[in-house]
């Protein structure tokens, strides 16, 4: 569905991206990993559209993501890394604001409702953002990328700061987006998330693909001695956590 | 809704929610302009008697007379005392002028009154050079006091009371309308309503950097919008919000302070308009130049009181030097004050509003243009 071809992008002399390609398919999350600085978050811009790259091409089912206006664009939704989201107007304000953005015209509130309903924010319609918990917000933040139903999701570090129960009720929500056919990017620094989301991983450092591919085939380019690491443990201090705080949202 | 009138319809919602601000927003014009009126002009009122200091040394006929017409006089407040303390007075700024009027006056004024009949004497004024505009007044009613006494004196009875102004002066204020009183609150309105709704323009430009800060502006760049519409809607909505602050501002005016739009209305509704759009567009030239919004709000404040001062809106530009007052026809303040002023108080009609519409719209061409030129579209 959303396909990116050879991307560049440098600021000044200091190159950010450098000949990146992916591929996102319809019901699938593309987890996107690298360390601070990799060019994670300049090519999530590229493939909005947000920034143009300076050489390669971003498609979107055969239409370009250009600069602007580009009509592809309304099928892709943004979450920012940052909590972009204006805490002087209603949660509902910000997804009817967001969807005429998008064009969204018939049943704005009704999607609007929708939206919220999907992240567990229906009984806080009418509150400001700015009285909403990190995980509320991180979830508003998500709904106002869905709210005109995008083909393409992009997430940019969505669960920076949030408790575990909220970061398990998005993960949740990104399942059941991908379960109705939605193609995802889940860029993270966490590789647990990775592993838990992600039916294929592009891992980028220095601004190139160092590797991409599902998990179990990137499991293989260890060397064998240093597979058993990853193999021995079952369980982790999060499972033990949500096991003895339970996994209800606590908004 | 379209894009336009969503994005419009919510910085109107984000302005208009926040009551707090908007009622600073609102009220300090109001009591600035409120305070500048009244000592500045203010509304038609009863003049001010000068107070002023008489020293006589003479104690003559004539100098008693001149003493006597003095007190008489309803433009001083006279007080007759020995020199130290007269001149005390002055210093402390409780008088403005000392006059003192010379031993051997009465009998040296009227010999020098012709010519040949010797040295003239003279009268000392000592005046405060704070309040120096009240020297020339003290000086002309002294001398038509001191012809009226000296001539009697030389003329005796023939004086049948001495010389006195053969004419008497007629005074009209040229206002909007034939016997209307000069109202001081059109001009401190017309001043303050420009500063505190150019530091709005300050506040739309600063919340461009806010949303960048915030990732607003990114998720707001992502969605399917031209740059022309992003920039577009700050400049319509800004341009709302400015003409309503200043509806808001003149209808205190009106209501309160008896302010008059003595000339054409339709030119001070395309005035304000401009004025507006020339608000936004300075708003959006900021957003543009700025850095951070700290920063960027400081430096646009200063820039804002330097355009407010030089546009006349604390003093009338005539008290400023010839070559400012022609400089000052570059500053965009200039226009905005003038014209308002123009279709207020001076009773102007339509066509006096077309210079100040047209130099407003040119320089928010000028800010808008350099404004899209320096926006940083580039987003990491």
């Amino acid at each position: 569905m959303l396909q990116a071809r050879d991307l560049w992008k440098a600021y000044g002399s200091k190159a950010a991206v450098v000949g990146v390609s992916l591929d996102v398919a319809a019901g699938e999350i593309v987890g996107l990993l690298g360390p601070n600085g990799a060019g994670k978050s300049t090519t999530v811009s590229m493939l909005c559209g947000l920034t143009p790259p300076d050489r390669g091409t971003v498609t979107l089912s055969g239409l370009p993501v250009a600069d602007e206006a580009s009509p592809a664009k309304r099928r892709i939704g943004l979450v920012p890394q940052d909590i972009a989201l204006y805490e002087d107007l209603s949660a509902i304000g910000n997804l009817e604001l967001f969807g005429a953005l998008y064009g969204v015209k018939e049943g704005l509130a009704d999607r609007a409702r929708a939206a919220l309903e999907l992240v567990g924010l229906a009984d806080r319609a009418k509150a400001l953002p700015q009285t909403f918990s990190g995980g509320m917000k991180r979830r508003l933040n998500i709904a106002c990328a869905l709210v005109h139903d995008p083909d393409v999701l992009l997430l940019d570090e969505p669960t920076v700061g949030v408790d575990p129960q909220s970061r398990n009720a998005i993960f949740d929500n990104l399942e059941a987006l991908r379960s109705r056919g939605k193609a995802l990017v889940y860029t993270t620094h966490y590789m647990e998330e990775a592993e838990r989301l992600c039916d294929r991983v592009v891992i980028i450092d220095h601004g190139k693909v160092a590797a991409s591919d599902r998990k179990e085939a990137l499991l293989a380019l260890l060397p064998p001695d240093k597979r058993t690491r990853t193999l021995v443990r079952d369980a982790s201090l999060e499972d033990v956590f949500l096991h003895l705080t339970g996994r209800d949202l606590r908004d | 809704m379209t894009p336009l009138a969503a994005l419009v319809r919510k910085d109107l919602k984000l302005y208009f929610s926040n009551r707090r601000a908007l009622t600073i927003t609102l009220a300090a014009p109001i009591l600035i302009a409120a305070f500048f009126g009244a000592v500045m002009g203010g509304p038609p009122k009863k003049p001010t008697r000068v107070p002023v200091a008489v020293v006589d040394l003479d104690k003559s006929p004539v100098s008693r007379e001149i003493v006597s017409a003095m007190r008489a006089d309803s433009t001083f407040e006279l007080q007759e005392l020995p020199e130290p303390e007269a001149l005390a007075l002055v210093r402390e700024g409780k008088a403005r002028a000392a006059v003192v009027v010379p031993a051997g006056f009465g009998e040296a004024a009227p010999r020098a009154l012709f010519a040949g009949g010797g040295p003239k004497p003279g009268i000392a004024i000592h005046y405060d050079p704070s309040q120096a505009m009240a020297l020339a007044m003290v000086r002309g009613l002294l001398a038509e006091h001191v012809m009226k006494a000296v001539s009697l004196a030389a003329m005796g009875p023939r004086g049948a009371g001495g010389f006195v102004m053969p004419f008497t002066t007629d005074t009209h204020e040229v206002t909007g309308r034939v016997n209307a009183k000069y109202n001081g609150y059109a001009h401190s309105f017309a001043g303050m309503g420009v500063q505190f709704i150019l530091f709005m323009g300050i506040e739309l430009g600063v919340g461009v950097l806010l949303m960048r800060r915030l990732g607003i502006w990114k998720r707001l760049r992502a969605a399917p919008l031209s740059r022309g519409l992003l920039l577009g809607s700050r400049i319509v909505s800004g341009t709302l919000i400015a003409s309503l602050l200043l509806a808001g501002i003149y209808a205190a005016a009106i209501l309160v302070f008896g302010v008059r739009i003595e000339g054409s209305v339709a030119g001070f509704v395309l005035i304000a308009v401009a004025f507006a759009v020339l608000t936004s567009t300075f708003g959006l030239l900021i957003a543009a130049l700025g850095r951070t919004p700290e920063a960027t709000r400081g430096l646009a404040v200063l820039a804002t009181l330097l355009l407010v001062m030089l546009g006349g809106a604390w003093v009338p530009t005539f008290v400023f030097p010839e070559w400012l007052q022609a400089a000052t026809l570059f500053v965009p303040t200039r226009w905005a004050v003038d014209g308002l002023e123009a279709m207020t108080w001076r009773g102007l009609g339509f066509e006096a509003a077309l210079a100040p519409v047209g130099a407003m719209l040119a320089f928010s061409a000028v800010f808008a243009a350099i404004a899209i030129r320096r926006f940083d579209w580039e987003e990491a």
